[in-house]
């Protein structure tokens, strides 16, 4: 039988000895840590064999625990919603949300059957999105590493408050939040666009895709790269930081013979950094903008000169119908 | 079975024949298939019809096989020429007993005609004998007033054809032969158990809210009551007092609303919205004026025209939640089609139908 020299799927032959504890410094990691240490040859096809231990700590218990009463309250409201029949509950599942309250409400509290839950399970996700992002950075500090995912993690609950919070406020009604449900939540995007004159002509939504695609891009061009020389020991990116080896300058000049300039070992992962975290950030200030400083973006674009205006007649009549069907 | 110097030769030389089977076979498969497609083109066709100028991406694509299958009930539907009266043509009144008074002053020949094709559109087979004064007399009475207004007061909409200009509407438009009209609507309420508000009318997937999650109250709301349909603020930044007042959820509910249009005629957006902008009138097709007019025109049939005969109509006819009379909407009529029964002459041969006056019949030459 012909068969690949590698086994896996994504990384090298699992080699195994006995669990990695980790690190234990003054911050009393060690004690922290919970959870019997264990191998899984299918974890280690898709990262590392080994799993746990865990470093859950007060943060990560609160964040755990208004998360999950967040998902059980917008569960029990679906259920409530097909009259707690389990069948009915399946079938209409991807149908079913828990809506923000209706407009008149304003940013009152509403009763409990047109909003109000979405009120209470809003706060719990509140305290449990923000928890988790705090025990990103006080993991992060007991580390003494960056806070460079703590803050990419903050980029992306920009445009969580943006959506949840902010915008609701500056409108004035809880209304406008986004539903928690599959189809709704895809409904809600649709209409917001439809409400305020195609968000298409948001420059900040358009500059959100461009990061977005261009994160896509970079995050295919650094992968294959990557791969491409990790049998030069590419993979092992920190080493080839600061001591350049020859995967690293193969890498670096496939690009310049390619497209004439070519990133750094380093400053690869700045380009990715910043091109993930500007696509929540500059879609935050369009979703922010909007209704609140712009109503409608496409006369606003043609006023600008963003959009191209079209003068006189489109012709529509020339155009036929097929003939009834 | 094979020769042995055959299994010799594959015994002294190996070869893994299943790994390269597979990548080829799965090369050769993919080949074989895009040399077909490209050769024969993709056997379902589709047909796109262009709905506006280059560039603007406005065309509804549909396929072939159902462009080319025409509505199965145009053969099933039954019509029978006017037969102009002579000047001393007995009145169907002095001569009929019990005639229907409506239809008194009809000739005998066309009253006659007219009632037997009422039976075969409508499929009830009694209807307006004499001396019977049942429920679906009372409703046809009604019934025969407004196709007659909607042939004279609304023949902008009903008699749109830019190919032949004379199409119109009878009892079969709607009927089609059934008792109770296909696709007619009842008030459904909340749909959601335990609910209020914006929470208890969408999230569902049923008929009215033709099976997404938008609101399922879009055609009691724009179609019997008469709410804003338009959601948009027609200047870049609009004050507070003048904005349209129109949220999140009316957005829905004019979304839902637009779903039951495109499902009714199979269309999309773009039959009559420039999607780019689709509030925007100057950007909207020659569809848009008509079906806005449809609009009203509906909205004039439910108000005026059933709901006022709703205590004629005996319980098991009426709605299931609210005891409402059936309604209509687009789907009624249009079917799934740009025309109904695609724009075939309902009309010309009964002019009895085409106006609330005097019926005009063409005299033979």
């Amino acid at each position: 039988m012909y068969r690949p020299e590698y086994q896996n799927i994504f990384t090298q032959v699992q080699v195994r000895g006995a669990p990695e504890w980790g690190m234990d410094n003054e911050n009393q990691l060690m004690e922290e840590r919970i959870g019997k240490p264990g191998f899984s040859n299918l974890l280690g096809w898709l990262g590392n064999a080994q799993l746990g231990p865990l470093y859950l700590g007060w943060l990560g218990m609160i964040s755990l625990t208004t998360g999950l009463l967040w998902f059980v309250i917008v569960g029990l409201n679906m259920l409530s919603h097909v009259n707690w029949s389990i069948a009915e509950f399946i079938r209409q599942l991807f149908w079913l949300a828990l809506e923000p309250p209706s407009p008149e409400y304003g940013l009152r509290m509403p009763p409990l059957n047109d909003g109000g839950w979405y009120i209470i399970s809003s706060l719990f996700l509140l305290i449990s999105v923000m928890t988790w992002w705090a025990r990103s950075y006080a993991l992060a500090a007991h580390h003494k590493m960056g806070k460079h995912v703590a803050w990419a993690f903050l980029a992306a609950i920009w445009l969580f408050l943006v959506l949840g919070l902010f915008r609701p406020i500056l409108m004035g009604s809880w209304s406008e939040a986004v539903p928690y449900g599959i189809f709704p939540h895809l409904d809600w995007t649709t209409a917001f666009s439809i409400r305020y004159g195609n968000l298409y002509y948001n420059p900040f939504h358009a500059l959100s895709i461009v990061f977005l695609y261009g994160s896509v891009l970079l995050f295919a061009m650094h992968g294959a790269t990557i791969l491409a020389v990790s049998r030069f020991g590419g993979d092992r990116e920190l080493e080839q930081i600061y001591d350049r080896g020859t995967a690293s300058e193969r890498a670096a000049l496939f690009w310049r013979w390619t497209m004439g300039f070519n990133a750094t070992m380093e400053g690869i992962h700045r380009w990715a950094w910043w091109f993930a975290v500007l696509t929540p950030i500059t879609g935050g200030i369009g979703i922010l903008l909007t209704g609140t400083v712009v109503d409608n973006w496409y006369i606003w674009a043609v006023e600008r000169g963003f959009a191209p205006p079209y003068d006189g007649a489109y012709g529509y009549e020339a155009y036929q119908t097929m003939g009834g069907q | 079975m094979f020769p042995k110097w055959f299994d010799k030769w594959n015994r002294d030389n190996p070869r893994d024949l299943y790994g390269p089977a597979i990548l080829v076979g799965v090369a050769g498969g993919a080949v074989v298939v895009a040399a077909g497609l490209v050769s024969f083109g993709q056997p379902f066709a589709t047909e796109s019809m262009q709905t506006g100028p280059r560039g603007t991406g406005m065309h509804v694509t549909r396929f072939q096989s159902a462009v080319n299958t025409p509505d199965p009930t145009i053969a099933e539907y039954f019509t029978m020429a006017a037969v102009p009266p002579l000047d001393d043509a007995e009145r169907a009144g002095d001569v009929i007993e019990g005639a229907e008074p409506l239809l008194a002053d009809l000739s005998v020949e066309n009253y006659e005609r007219l009632i037997e094709a009422m039976r075969v559109w409508t499929g009830i087979p009694d209807l307006l004998t004499p001396g019977e004064e049942n429920y679906q007399t009372v409703v046809a009475r009604s019934m025969i007033q407004m196709t007659q207004e909607l042939n004279e007061g609304w023949g902008a909409h009903t008699n749109n054809n830019p190919d032949s200009g004379n199409v119109g509407v009878n009892c079969y438009t709607c009927h089609r032969g059934e008792q109770v009209p296909n696709n007619v609507w009842f008030k459904l309420g909340p749909v959601n158990a335990n609910a209020a508000g914006w929470s208890a009318n969408q999230n569902r997937a049923t008929v009215q809210s033709q099976f997404t999650a938008l609101p399922s109250d879009a055609l009691e709301k724009y179609l019997l009551e008469n709410n804003p349909i338009n959601v948009h603020d027609l200047d870049a930044r609009v004050p507070r007092d003048m904005a349209n007042p129109a949220t999140i959820q009316d957005t829905y509910r004019t979304y839902s609303l637009m779903n039951y249009f495109s499902n009714s005629l199979a269309v999309n957006c773009v039959f009559c919205h420039n999607s780019r902008a689709f509030y925007d009138p100057s950007q909207n097709t020659p569809q848009w004026a008509n079906a806005s007019l449809g609009i009203l025109m509906v909205q004039e049939i439910n108000n005026d025209w059933l709901v006022p005969i709703t205590d004629v109509f005996p319980e098991h006819r009426l709605g299931p939640v609210f005891g409402d009379v059936a309604k209509v909407a687009c789907a009624t009529c249009h079917q799934g089609y740009q025309q109904p029964l695609e724009g075939m002459d309902m009309i010309s041969d009964w002019p009895e139908l085409a106006t609330t006056g005097e019926p005009v019949y063409a005299t033979a030459d």
